[in-house]
């Protein structure tokens, strides 16, 4: 019977009805179902399917997109029973991004917060326009694992390069990662500007994610 | 006659006008510069400041809209008009800001720079299908700061024809303003006789950012001809729908032309753009589509309904090199631009999504352009009557050839390509080394560049443009210019 629950908020998710995650989750927890297992059996894997098809090219940005709220829908009901319970969601690691000052592209930004919020990162997502200090700032703040830092214009780029130095002159490099992206970012950017990790998209950047932060 | 493409249907026009209105109200336009909330509040707009948000009444933005000129010249250094922006007169120029170059050797796409920039010129410059120049190549060895006015500084000195073009901070406009007064003799003179129209983005959805807001304002105080490029994304940064973009489209021209007009009435604007579709498995914006094409098309007939000039960016690629896809996205493009009736065109010579240029491509292309603009001639009537007294001496032979009318007409009938179209026989082709369009285009670089006429400057005019760029380059931390390589 669980199964079929399982199964069925899966399926909320593949099908990015956030209405119908929301209401498996309140009706999971009314009946008494591990908050938890609700995540990681149910609608955890329904996000892992979209991500693959995506990657696969049978499931398109929408898709993913939508599966990405009707997550968050669903983990926001089921967040405040499980503070309640102390059975926080393992978070893997917490991420500060924006997009680089004087740099208002986010659709491909947004994605990659969504993606790693729902694959159970702990995400702070500055917005647009976010000058390097605020990024560093912010990351000292949360005690950030993860910098992510995405610029659409070759112009605004090159600031990428200052992040990682004025984490340097802070001496916080040690502690935070730097994950690079963007339409004109390249690997061979990211490798020279001394940056941890690099993706072409939003689903390859939660599996950098978890590589760059396994590799400590 | 010149053959049209009207893609709406009639009814559609006021009803996506209608509703850009009701978007001017609900949402609003977010406006990010005091000045320009200012302006639109002293004239009657509703400002929510803590959002930024701006309420424009319909009446408001219409009486603001009356005054925008419905036609204007752009003139080149020889004071003569060459850009008639107006009615269905279509003019191309080639894209602009590619980052990359394609380097035809290595088939490599990599940084562009000032040698790059001033070849492409000197093309643009030779080939009668581009009526303007652009500012296409933002050039990687030069400060960011003053990226945008060295480009700008190189075209005013290789080339007589006005410039497409377009400012990256409030500082360098003035600057690129000045450069531009220098050899048309002072501001007013300029402004009278503009060689130059400046490219100012909203950014979708319907706002307009403090720069945008800024650059619409002194444009229209300096009298220098402004383009909007509206670009909504459709399907990420706008409706998926079509129809739905181009009201987005309506309403950020609508509003910007009003924060223009309020700064200063009758000053020029266009109604211009650079949309897209979002392609949603690639998450990339696609200009080579032809639902791009459509877009372009339909909002050019939304403008035109007000009888504004307008503008596009079509004749582009999403291809990385210069092959099939390249040609068909290009010219199929160019060609439904072309029979919208827009005005300037611009990006002609460019690959993957605007991001790169390719000199030969652009020659390639100006056969495309080409083939548009004789498409726009239509069908013309030469001889009364059409056929009918031309057989008197045919006598059921194919003797057409030895009629006088065909020496006399063949020219004024038929557009004739360069040698960068083959229409040889395959032997010829073989023999010439059976070469593709790209191989041809090389060879055809090579004699355009031994061709180039460079403009006939007054020395003091020159040095006058060199001191100033100097000047700037030296505050941005550029020590001397660099050296101007032939």
């Amino acid at each position: 019977m669980t199964d079929q629950i399982f199964k069925k908020m899966a399926q909320s998710i593949i099908d990015g009805e956030s209405e119908i995650a929301v209401e498996l989750a309140i009706k999971a927890l009314a009946e008494g179902m591990d908050p938890l297992d609700a995540i990681n059996k149910g609608f955890v894997l329904g996000v892992e399917h979209v991500g693959n098809m995506f990657s696969c090219g049978d499931a398109f940005l929408p898709e993913l997109v939508m599966a990405g709220e009707a997550m968050k829908a669903a983990v926001s009901v089921l967040e405040p029973e499980m503070a309640k319970q102390g059975t926080e969601r393992k978070s893997l690691g917490t991420v500060v991004l924006g997009t680089i000052e004087g740099d208002i592209h986010d659709i491909g930004k947004t994605l990659v917060g969504t993606m790693l919020s729902t694959a159970g990162f702990k995400v702070f997502d500055l917005g647009v326009d976010v000058p390097i200090m605020t990024l560093v700032e912010k990351a000292r703040q949360e005690n950030a694992d993860i910098i992510g830092i995405s610029s659409l214009l070759t112009t605004t780029m090159v600031k990428q390069r200052d992040v990682i130095e004025a984490l340097d002159d802070l001496g916080l490099r040690g502690k935070v990662k730097v994950l690079v992206g963007g339409a004109p970012v390249t690997r061979s950017w990211a490798e020279e500007i001394g940056a941890d990790g690099y993706s072409e998209d939003a689903v390859g950047a939660v599996e950098v994610a978890k590589e760059i932060l396994q590799a400590d | 006659m010149q053959p049209q493409l009207r893609i709406l249907a009639p009814e559609l026009v006021p009803q996506i006008i209608d509703e850009a209105f009701q978007l001017l109200l609900k949402p609003g336009i977010k406006v990010q510069r005091e000045e320009a909330r200012d302006l639109l509040a002293g004239a009657g707009a509703r400002v929510d400041k803590d959002h930024e948000v701006v309420q424009i009444p319909e009446k408001l933005a219409r009486e603001a809209l009356e005054t925008v000129p419905r036609d204007f010249f752009l003139f080149d250094k020889l004071g003569q008009p060459a850009v008639h922006y107006g009615g269905d007169d279509v003019h191309f120029d080639p894209g602009s800001s590619g980052v990359n170059v394609l380097d035809a050797d290595t088939g490599q796409h990599r940084p562009a720079t000032s040698s790059d920039l001033i070849k492409v010129i000197k093309i643009t410059e030779s080939l009668c299908q581009y009526d303007a120049q652009s500012t296409a190549l933002v050039c990687s060895e030069i400060p960011k700061e003053i990226g945008d006015l060295y480009r700008l500084y190189l075209v005013l000195l290789y080339s007589n024809k006005p410039v497409v073009t377009g400012a990256f901070s409030i500082q360098t406009t003035s600057s690129m303003i000045e450069m531009l007064s220098v050899f048309a003799g002072g501001l007013d003179a300029l402004a009278k006789k503009p060689t130059a129209i400046f490219d100012v983005c909203p950014s979708p959805p319907l706002i307009w950012s403090s720069f945008g807001s800024q650059n619409l304002i002194d444009l229209a105080r300096a009298a220098i001809p402004a383009q909007i490029v509206s670009m909504p994304l459709a399907g990420a940064a706008a409706p998926v729908t079509l129809l739905g973009s181009v009201v987005q489209h309506a309403a950020e021209c609508i509003s910007g032309m009003t924060i223009h007009q309020l700064a200063q009435p009758g000053s020029p604007i266009v109604w211009g753009g650079a949309p897209a579709i979002m392609d949603m498995r690639q998450g990339t914006t696609p200009m080579g589509a032809v639902e791009t094409a459509m877009l372009d098309a339909a909002y050019a007939q939304v403008g035109k309904s007000f009888g504004f000039p307008t503008h596009g960016y079509l004749g582009a690629s999403d291809a990385k090199i210069v092959d099939y896809q390249a040609g068909m996205e290009s010219s199929t493009t160019a060609m439904i631009g072309a029979l919208a009736g827009i005005n300037m065109i611009s990006g002609a010579g460019m690959l993957d999504f605007l991001a790169c240029l390719s000199p030969e491509k652009l020659i390639i292309d100006a056969e495309a352009i080409g083939m548009a603009k004789r498409m726009l001639q239509g069908m013309l009537v030469h001889t009364t009557p059409l056929a009918a007294n031309m057989y008197d001496e045919i006598n059921f032979k194919g003797d057409f050839l030895k009629q006088r009318l065909t020496r006399q007409l063949v020219k004024e009938e038929q557009y004739l390509p360069s040698a960068v179209i083959d229409r040889g026989s395959i032997r010829t082709w073989q023999q010439l080394g059976s070469t593709t369009a790209m191989d041809r285009a090389k060879t055809r670089l090579k004699d355009l560049l031994k061709s180039y006429q460079p403009p006939d400057l007054p020395a003091d005019q020159v040095a006058e443009l060199q001191t100033m760029v100097a000047r700037l380059a030296s505050a941005a931390g550029l020590e001397k210019l660099p050296p101007l390589g032939d």
